[in-house]
């Protein structure tokens, strides 16, 4: 059940992650909104919020699978309790800090930079549950094994990186430490979505009722391209930090690997429809093929600004957010919500047998529509910002408002849209976990 | 395995001679200072050095060769619509335009001056 509660909590997270980010786009708008709450807090208050909604969600679909859908005894359930224990409080105490006004300042990581022990202790924790059971296992890994586990260790190395700054030698280059800190951001999300890619490739094979899926040599090959990738893909978030060329010029090289995946993507594009069509997990299927789509659209939009040359134009402007926003929302998020609706189908066989849920299927088209606007409005609003010749800061501002209104306005309907999908989920989850107790359910493994 | 016996000598190199930065001055008490009270006031969520970092503000980069130092310390000073004033008070407003001017010496951004190859790749002119 701990798998189930990390899933609830993700939820909140992201619910109330997408309620501070409305928050900043108002203030994005009107500068004067809130002003008790500046743009340095709510910012903050949205990353972290929806960061951890990507993490809660990745672990807790883990947690659950390894102890009832892999054939393999979760290690220890009383770790696994006390890294659920240890994320709310430093979760809490992160939250405080920024209502606080006290922050460690680094993007991303902007709570002190004591908050990260405890954050480092209980990923240890997850780390050892997790290869102490799967090492367990007398089959070869599938995988999802293998991507799991890369994500794990690759999230130690990477967080560990990021706080490399604290030692003089980095912090006083300021080239060295952004180089650095963006490498280590780089890789930290690489790994991120190791463990959600992984939790995509497990759902999309017991849903397609085909473990070929997790085990054939393609599987392993694109793998191998994402974990190459992490390593050394990095660098295109620095093209115009004034680091050695050729270390720009490996990373554009690597990163157009990717098109690779790409030409797969769209080659497996008809096949991946009938196989998941003929399946009874309606709504697990309905976002796993929503993630699809925003994977073949982010691909497009990552290999363009990957090209130095066009990276020139849209680095540092609102393209980068709907890279960063298409990638957070329209892959990360609908693939953990196909994980979490996976369990639920699992979970409650009675309630959710009958297909796709009118509810669900209403948050779905509502919080997809959004968010192509919300994606549209942010590459508008970046080609504004790029192509702006000389002037202000606020004249530049000034003449991307229609586009940032329009973001603001979508990025409303796309968190009524998600929080509609989040209440049905988590009413079931509520449903399961009561049950629990009172020993009511008996799941369908 | 290769992938990882890799890895690590190109960290080993980006940690070290790919981000040596020799044409730089060291950094200054002061601007160290100044540096902490960025981190402290969270001056990222808003602001960007070369492209990276929030949207609400301008990239400040070179906002001390392109505006001036007085510019930049009259905006610290009141804060504007968008920014809010901090209550700096004078040795912090001193290290904060410390540590604008020790970042301006790092580098050009936007670059001024560069080109294109026919295969993508930018090449700035001083490099």
């Amino acid at each position: 059940m701990v798998g189930l509660k990390f899933l609830r909590l993700g939820m909140l997270a992201l619910a109330a992650g997408m309620f501070f980010g409305v928050i900043g786009g108002f203030q994005f708008l009107f500068p004067e909104f809130l002003r008790e709450l500046l743009f340095t807090k709510t910012r903050p208050l949205h990353v972290s919020l929806v960061v951890s909604w990507i993490f809660l969600g990745a672990v807790g679909g883990i947690y659950y699978y390894l102890g009832n859908q892999c054939r393999l005894k979760l290690f220890s359930v009383r770790a696994a309790n006390w890294h659920l224990w240890i994320f709310i409080v430093t979760g809490l105490a992160i939250l405080a800090c920024y209502f606080a006004g006290k922050f460690g300042g680094r993007e991303y990581f902007e709570y002190p930079a004591v908050l990260s022990i405890p954050i480092f202790l209980s990923w240890l924790m997850f780390g050892v549950n997790y290869f102490k059971s799967v090492f367990k296992s007398t089959e070869p890994w599938p995988v999802y094994y293998w991507m799991w586990g890369t994500g794990i260790i690759f999230f130690f190395i990477t967080f560990a990186e990021s706080y490399l700054w604290l030692i003089p030698y980095f912090r006083d280059n300021m080239v060295r430490e952004i180089t650095v800190q963006w490498k280590s951001y780089g890789a930290l999300t690489g790994s991120w979505n190791m463990l959600v890619y992984g939790t995509a490739i497990f759902v999309a094979s017991k849903i397609g009722e085909d473990e070929h899926t997790a085990r054939s040599k393609m599987a392993y090959g694109l793998y191998f391209l994402g974990l190459f990738n992490l390593m050394f893909g990095w660098a295109h978030h620095t093209y115009l930090v004034p680091t050695a060329p050729w270390i720009r010029t490996f990373a554009y090289a690597v990163s157009m690997t990717e098109l690779f995946m790409l030409g797969k993507i769209l080659w497996d594009w008809r096949k991946s429809l009938a196989e998941y069509q003929i399946n009874r997990h309606c709504n697990a299927y309905r976002f796993l093929f929503a993630s699809e789509i925003w994977v073949f659209v982010n691909l497009v939009l990552a290999l363009v600004i990957s090209v130095p040359a066009w990276n020139l134009l849209t680095h540092g402007t609102h393209i980068t957010v709907a890279h960063a926003m298409g990638t957070t929302i329209g892959i990360n998020t609908m693939i953990l919500l196909s994980s979490v609706f996976y369990v639920i189908r699992v979970e409650l066989p009675v309630e959710v047998h009958s297909g796709c849920s009118g509810q669900v299927k209403l948050g779905y088209w509502i919080a997809n529509a959004s968010l192509a606007v919300f994606f549209a409005s942010l590459i508008l609003a970046g080609l504004g910002k790029g192509l702006h010749d000389g002037g202000s800061f606020q004249e530049m501002m000034l003449s991307i408002r229609p586009f940032l209104l329009m973001f603001v306005v979508s990025g409303v309907t796309l968190m009524a849209g998600i929080w509609i999908v989040l209440l049905y989920a988590v009413r079931l989850i509520n449903l399961r976990l009561s049950s629990e107790k009172s020993g009511a359910f008996v799941p369908e493994y | 395995m290769t992938l990882c016996l890799a890895f690590i000598p190109y960290s080993a190199y980006v940690y070290t001679n790919g981000t040596e930065a020799s044409h730089i001055a060291p950094m200054s008490d002061q601007a160290r200072y100044g540096q902490a009270l960025f981190q402290q006031h969270n001056c990222i969520a808003c602001h960007q050095f070369y492209g990276l970092g929030g949207y609400m503000g301008p990239d400040l980069t070179n906002v001390i060769s392109n505006r001036g130092s007085a510019y930049a310390r009259a905006f610290l000073m009141s804060g504007t619509q968008r920014m809010p004033n901090f209550d700096l008070n004078e040795p912090e407003l001193d290290a904060m335009v410390a540590f604008l001017e020790f970042v301006d010496t790092t580098g050009r951004y936007p670059a001024d001056e560069y080109q294109i190859n026919w295969y993508g790749t930018v090449v700035e002119n001083n490099e």
